[in-house]
């Protein structure tokens, strides 16, 4: 359509917008809970986050204080003075104000409100407020006051301090963090090193059975790991492993053997016969070649399945669970904790927001560093 | 000891444990077994080469085979014995204990509509994706953006959107999007707009689309009776025609319930709990994740399209409806299939998903995550690896397909 020279899409600007709309609508959630967990819990129940972006207005009810001990003469009136804010907290600019709950915004800052026989009310943009009158006027309890007040939007970062420095177990991410962390570095570095040997021999190495090998791997490609969970968890506990971080380690680098054997023979088959054999004629050993030349050479579908691994062992929760979280919770991940705090903080957003961007943080910054890789990893694994 | 020296020590140990063990199996190979001197140097040569690759691939055939291979043989029996028994046989009792729970044909049920609804969605919004973000300049920065929860976690995508479902009570503000914007509607011109016409039109196009693509595949057969002779995948065709038939009268059918919905204006809902619909609630979770996957691979397999192609069906006046369904995707077909069973994989494992929104409750249960009930809760061995033999029936005519087309392609 749009490919031939000289003609140029009249639906450019369509294009243009429904791209829009469609990133649009695939970052607002995230975005949404990114925001809620800069804000402090009053806010997240108070409005919507997107309501946050903009200043907000907010009416809500004070009263004057005491007027018995607090009133000053002047002349022959009585007056009580004082600032909303200061003796009520809050803040903002007054956008408008009222003395009645039917009419909230009857006055304008500055205004002069007559409440009858003299008895007057005056609220200015700052929140300072003169309510005088004569001596039985001003007694008994302080003016009620409706004051509809903006104020500009207001992120905080306590949340993030809260959550690292929580002193509940429950609620404090730092130990999760390092545990993830645990049992992800070594998940992901392991099971590259065994794959890449066996990647070579499939790739470059003959002997027979090589193709049912790699029918093999192809196979268990999709095995859900479901059906290994039982077994395992036997298996662990009978040679005495049990619950816990070697358990977890094993487990990951089974479960990802076959992609990174997949993903490292097709990159390898591909690299240049000439190389290997001119290094075979010059007397390398299969050892050496691996090491000195397909290893260097492969950087880029080692680079994409480490990203996967990372990010499929961060993001994982089912193997954690089985493998590694035992009773003392010790040795809880992230998304465990995430699980947890959703049953027993529900209602309490800027924990949950907060503790599930501390586990999304990492990857997101993986992932934008290493797309890449990333998409070159995808194509190698799955366009064929 | 501290875990993260543990980890330090098991890196080292790990890595340090494989290089020396390639290393020393190799030199002991060649200097001890077979030494490449001596009378039989040659001989041995050949006889070391020989054993390598096995040097090679031992670590990963042994580790592969323990933890994907035996394992599904080991569920294959436990789901036969009995665990409270002392695992003794029990036949296909495990089975019927499944199959008389309601719970169970509930999760088979939802998991049919998640192997429909995903794949088929994320395939679509990934294809059109793929075919808008090519066109403009910001493209590969806007695929980014829509390839990005590819690298958060289910849970993490969990979290994201209980948020957006959020409700609070009428009298509250609410602080879910969804509810905020089913507020709007009060009953009046735009909500019959946006409620009924809209979803309407969508579930017509959505109709007329797939009565096409069910043509498409049917009409080789109609044509081929008139020229005598078959055309090949008979059985293929038809499964798809019937398929594409049903569909449209889904479409259409909901289309009468759409008009007829008595929608409880002005109230918030908790979306969560309303049965049926909540299970399309939660795999917009999984669509929303898998899109950025099917659109990286889409666009890369629709930029690989020949121009003359498209250029020739140009010339011959085609219309650019035409170009897409006619010319690029029969051309991608390959690509799409890939993508499709690949979601379907990711679709039949969804557990965290579940899990950490509903568990399961309000008639959301998925399979993988009742096994997980059945194994870990209830402590029900048998049940559970009844249920997961079920999960591996459903992944294994993909997993022939996959090896099918693995071993053609390498001939």
């Amino acid at each position: 359509m749009d490919n031939i020279a000289g003609s140029k899409s009249s639906l450019g600007w369509a294009v243009n917008i429904s791209v829009v709309l469609l990133v649009a609508l695939w970052v607002f959630p995230t975005f949404g809970l990114l925001v809620s967990s800069f804000r402090t819990a009053d806010q997240i129940v108070g409005s919507g986050w997107w309501a946050s972006m903009f200043p907000s207005e907010q009416t809500e009810r004070f009263r004057a204080s005491a007027p018995d001990e607090n009133r000053v003469q002047r002349g022959d009136l009585f007056v009580v003075e004082g600032n909303i804010f200061e003796e009520n907290g809050g803040g903002g600019d007054i956008q408008s104000w009222g003395t009645s709950s039917r009419a909230v915004d009857a006055y304008q800052p500055g205004d002069v409100a007559d409440l009858g026989d003299g008895e007057t009310f005056t609220v200015d943009a700052d929140g300072n407020y003169a309510w005088s009158g004569n001596e039985e006027q001003i007694s008994g309890r302080g003016q009620r006051a409706f004051v509809t007040a903006e104020t500009p939007p207001e992120f905080t970062t306590e949340n993030y301090v809260n959550i690292m420095t929580s002193g509940d177990a429950n609620d404090n991410m730092a130990k999760a963090f390092f545990n993830t962390l645990t049992v992800t570095i070594p998940a992901t570095i392991i099971p590259i090193v065994v794959a890449a040997f066996a990647a070579y021999a499939l790739a470059w190495m003959d002997f027979p059975g090589r193709a049912i090998l790699i029918a093999c791997v192809v196979g268990l490609l999709v095995v859900p790991l479901q059906l290994a969970l039982i077994p395992l968890l036997k298996l662990h506990v009978g040679i005495g492993i049990g619950k816990g971080y070697l358990g977890v380690w094993l487990a990951h680098t089974g479960f990802g053997l076959p992609l990174a054997i997949y993903l490292l023979r097709n990159y390898m088959v591909g690299l240049p016969r000439d190389i290997i054999e001119n290094a075979k004629v010059d007397g390398a050993t299969d050892f050496q070649i691996f090491t000195k030349i397909i290893l260097p050479l492969s950087f880029p579908a080692l680079a994409s399945f480490a990203i996967f691994q990372f990010l499929w062992t961060w993001n994982d929760l089912l193997v954690a669970k089985v493998f590694l979280i035992d009773a003392t919770g010790q040795t809880t991940v992230m998304t465990d904790q995430i699980v947890n705090l959703l049953g027993t903080r529900g209602g309490n957003w800027e924990i949950l927001a907060t503790a599930a961007f501390v586990s999304i943080a990492v990857p997101l910054c993986v992932f934008f560093a290493m797309q890449k890789y990333l998409v070159r990893g995808l194509l190698a694994g799955s366009v064929k | 000891m501290n875990p993260a020296l543990l980890g330090l020590i098991t890196i080292a140990l790990g890595v340090g444990g494989c290089v020396l063990y390639f290393w020393g199996s190799n030199q002991i190979l060649d200097k001890v077994i077979f030494p490449a001197k001596g009378p039989q140097a040659g001989q041995n040569i050949n006889r070391a080469n020989m054993v390598r690759p096995w040097l090679f691939l031992f670590p990963a055939i042994f580790a592969l085979g323990l933890y994907l291979a035996y394992p599904v043989f080991e569920t294959l029996r436990l789901s036969l014995t009995d665990r409270d028994a002392g695992g003794a046989f029990v036949g296909l009792a495990n089975y019927n204990q499944m199959m008389a729970e309601p719970k169970f044909w509930e999760a088979l049920r939802n998991n049919m509509l998640w192997l429909i609804v995903v794949p088929a969605a994320s395939t679509a919004f990934g294809l059109l994706a793929a075919q808008l973000t090519d066109r403009i300049k910001w493209g590969s920065a806007a695929k980014s953006l829509i390839f990005m929860p590819m690298a958060i976690s289910f849970v993490g995508a969990g979290v994201i959107f209980k948020l957006v479902y959020e409700a609070r009570p009428a009298d509250q503000g609410q602080i879910g999007v969804l509810n905020a914007v089913w507020l709007q509607f009060e009953g009046g011109i735009g909500s019959f707009l946006f409620l009924q016409a809209l979803p309407a039109i969508m579930l017509l196009s959505f109709a007329a689309i797939v009565a096409y693509v069910g043509w498409i595949f049917v009409r080789p057969i109609a044509e081929s009776k008139e020229r005598g002779g078959g055309k090949g995948y008979v059985p293929l065709r038809l499964f798809v025609g019937a398929a594409a038939l049903y569909l449209v009268y889904l479409s259409l059918s909901s289309l009468i319930g759409l008009f007829t919905f008595d929608f409880p204006y002005g109230q918030p809902q908790t979306w969560l709990t309303i049965p049926f619909w909540n299970s399309f609630l939660l795999m917009v979770v999984l669509i929303w994740i898998q899109t950025g996957f099917a659109m990286v691979i889409l666009s890369a397999a629709l930029r690989g399209i020949p121009e003359e192609t498209v250029e020739a069906a140009i010339i011959d006046g085609a219309n650019p409806f035409q170009i897409f369904f006619k010319i690029k995707v029969p051309q991608i077909m390959g690509t799409i299939v890939v993508v499709w069973t690949t979601i379907t994989i990711v679709v039949l494992k969804v557990f965290d998903i579940v899990f950490a929104m509903t568990n399961g409750q309000w008639e959301t249960q998925v399979l993988a995550n009742y096994m997980y009930d059945k194994m870990f809760r209830a402590n029900d061995w048998g049940v559970g690896s009844a249920s997961a033999i079920v999960i591996m029936l459903l992944v294994t005519p993909i997993l022939v397909w996959n090896v099918y087309n693995a071993r053609k392609e390498m001939k």
